[in-house]
């Protein structure tokens, strides 16, 4: 299960909140230089399994394992440096601008004395132009639509300069564009600056266009882990979602599409 | 590594924030800093303020002194009866004065930054009000010596103020703190701490007990070189603390997700700030009583004047040393009869408690 390229690697961790646990002896390894998307139905555990891969929550048992090591051990700043997890809900307080934001990314690059290096700069520069907030730098956060919030958390994230990237629904309030645009950033990380992906998403049509790697999960377990052709089947979606669908293969793209059959509608009587 | 510059040279600077000035990269060797004109205006401004209400409060009492005089005095000349009455009589009010709001405005900077709530003020959530009671309880039993004034005063203020902040925090936690509950959790305690120092106020001596009452709204009246001591030796070794760790500042007003994930340790970074924030308090309060509503009012006023998202913490201590030695002045001079400082700063703080509270529930309810 352990491939030597994995940047991370969970071994048998359990994950849990309070006195429950969510997740009870998962393994799973992501492999360097891959785009890696975790689907499931609501409440499986996809957030608690990347909130423990960037450390927010603490394994309860097993470990998490940063090029082989433990990062239970590690300094936060150390982690922060390698891996950037943007969180499913953040937030941001009230009159914070967008440029604010974004030079929060540089934090675990700077030091008392060092503050606003011309590294800093320019990769907040490129952070806002890359996820096209530039113009809306000077605005307050909480005066944009969801989907320029997300963008300016995604900015921040990017700032960050990490080998490693966790995105939480990463599309969530994006119009159909905007999730086409921020996947496309996503896959220029990837292939140009080698960056490890490893995101949760909902939508199983940009998942299977966008992802190497499909890490299909149900209740705290994962149930199978393969490219987008050999996981998002018929079969899957009717055990793992509950849901009837019809599966097709994209000409263009080659990767699976999903029409969901409409349970309702279809038997409606046309009201004329 | 690759960076993001990479894909995007050249990209565009990021633009300043509306109306506040250019901000403007500072290097010099290996420091840097992005440099925020419209803030360093205000500081000097403040400070402008600062020396001219401590310079009036020095000239103004029963034996006026001409305010250009002052200076003269403090930097050694002077005639000797202006001497006296500046430095020994009036100074170590106004310096307590000073010193008293820059502690009060930093540590409700602070607090209000870490708990991410402007109401979450160390003089509404039941500090002040613990350190009052421990104080109370060493002057009841009576201090009148100076190692009482220098030690027992401030020490048994510091137990105070830190057992209410661990008592409330502790009411709040349920497997993290929610601002709303900290909130009634703390004016609930802070009710019972005024109730118990109205208790052991009944049982004292009568001159103990006029003495503690005035001392208790809030008084610069009457102050010494004695209680100067204990707070300038605070404020110094706080603010010291504090160099280091007010960096995680920024990230934590992100939210503890956030700030984890930019690699602050949320749970010391903030238990060392709440720290320093009760410290700051607990000695102004042995210094000077509990001075009403500053450390709430002065970062809130410092927030507004700067346009920030958070209080800046250097402009909200000296907005609080404004505010305190301004009201002390007003008390001393303006009223018909003299009242102690904490009086004018409720008066200040009360309605703008309300005038938050409201805004806040009208913004929940939109
Ligand atoms: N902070 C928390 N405290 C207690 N339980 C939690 C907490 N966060 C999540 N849970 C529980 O853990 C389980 C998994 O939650 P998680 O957020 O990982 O799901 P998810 O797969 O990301 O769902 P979604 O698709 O809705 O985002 C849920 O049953 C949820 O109720
Ligand atoms: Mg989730």
């Amino acid at each position: 299960m352990t491939e030597p390229s994995s940047p991370l690697v969970a071994r048998d961790i359990t994950l849990g909140y309070g006195r429950s646990s969510i997740i009870d002896g998962l393994n799973v390894s992501i492999p360097a230089g891959s785009v890696t998307t975790i689907i499931g139905p609501n409440g499986c555990g996809k957030s608690t399994l990347l909130r423990g891969f960037g450390r927010l929550l603490r394994t309860r048992e097993g470990e998490i394992l940063l090029h082989g090591a433990p990062i239970d051990g590690m300094r936060t700043r150390d982690i922060a440096r390698r891996v950037a997890i943007l969180p499913q809900a953040p937030s941001a307080p009230e009159g914070l601008t967008v440029a604010e934001l974004v030079s929060r990314g540089r934090h675990p690059h700077q030091s008392w004395a060092r503050q606003w290096s011309s590294d800093d700069e320019a990769e907040i520069g490129a952070a806002l132009a890359l996820t096209g907030m530039t113009h809306l730098a000077g605005r307050p956060i909480d005066e944009l639509s969801g989907g320029q919030r997300q963008r300016a958390w995604i900015a921040m994230t990017l700032a960050q300069g990490t080998e490693i990237l966790l995105l939480d629904e990463p599309t969530t309030y994006l119009d159909l564009a905007h999730a086409v645009d921020v996947l496309d950033l996503v896959d220029r990380l990837n292939d140009e600056l080698g960056r490890t992906v490893l995101m949760v998403l909902h939508d199983l049509n940009l998942a299977a266009r966008y992802s190497d790697r499909i890490i299909v999960m149900k209740e705290g377990r994962v149930v199978t882990v393969g490219t987008p052709q050999e996981t998002i089947t018929v079969e899957m979606l009717r055990e793992v979602f509950g849901l009837s669908a019809t599966v097709m293969i994209d000409d263009e793209s080659g990767a699976p599409t999903v029409i969901p059959h409409s349970t309702r509608r279809a038997t409606r009587i046309p009201v004329d | 590594m690759k960076t993001l510059s990479e894909l995007a040279p050249r990209a565009p600077v990021p633009e300043p924030r509306d109306g506040a000035g250019s901000p403007r990269p500072l290097r010099i060797g290996s420091f840097s800093r992005l440099w925020l004109p419209r803030r360093a205006v205000i500081l000097v401004v403040l400070v402008a303020v600062l020396l001219l209400a401590a310079g009036i409060s020095l000239a103004t009492g029963d034996y006026p002194v001409p305010l250009f005089s002052v200076p003269d005095v403090l930097l050694g000349g002077g005639d000797p009866l202006d001497r006296f009455t500046i430095l020994q009589l009036r100074a170590p009010r106004t310096a307590i004065g000073v010193l008293v709001g820059v502690a009060l405005g930093f540590a409700g900077a602070l607090t209000q930054t870490v708990t991410r709530n402007p109401i979450a003020s160390p003089d509404i959530l039941g500090v002040s009000a613990g350190a009052g009671v421990g104080a109370l309880t060493v002057i009841v039993l009576g201090s009148n010596t100076i190692v009482g004034t220098v030690v027992a005063v401030p020490a048994a203020a510091l137990a105070g103020g830190l057992i209410a902040a661990v008592l409330v925090y502790t009411l709040a936690w349920r497997g993290g703190v929610d601002g709303f509950r900290l909130i009634l959790v703390g004016i609930a305690i802070n009710a019972v701490l005024v109730a118990l120092t109205t208790w052991m106020l009944a049982g004292a001596r009568i001159a103990q007990a006029t003495e503690a009452t005035v001392w208790l709204t809030g008084s610069l009246e009457g102050r010494t070189w004695e209680q100067f001591w204990p707070v300038t030796v605070a404020v110094g070794l706080f603010s010291a603390l504090s160099i280091v760790v007010v960096r995680s500042l920024p990230a934590l007003m992100l939210g503890d997700d956030s700030a984890a994930a930019l690699g602050v340790r949320v749970g010391a970074s903030k238990t060392v700030l709440l720290i320093i924030a009760v410290g700051l308090t607990a000695f102004s309060v042995s210094a000077a009583g509990p001075i009403g509503f500053v450390a709430f009012v002065a970062p809130q006023i410092a927030l507004r004047v700067t346009g920030a998202a958070a209080p800046p913490l250097l402009i909200s201590a000296l907005m609080g040393a404004c505010l305190v030695t301004a009201s002390d002045l007003i008390a001393r001079t303006l009223l018909p009869s003299p009242l102690p400082v904490g009086i004018v700063t409720t008066a200040i703080g009360g309605p703008f408690l309300i005038y938050l509270i409201i805004r806040t529930n009208r913004r929940a309810a939109a």
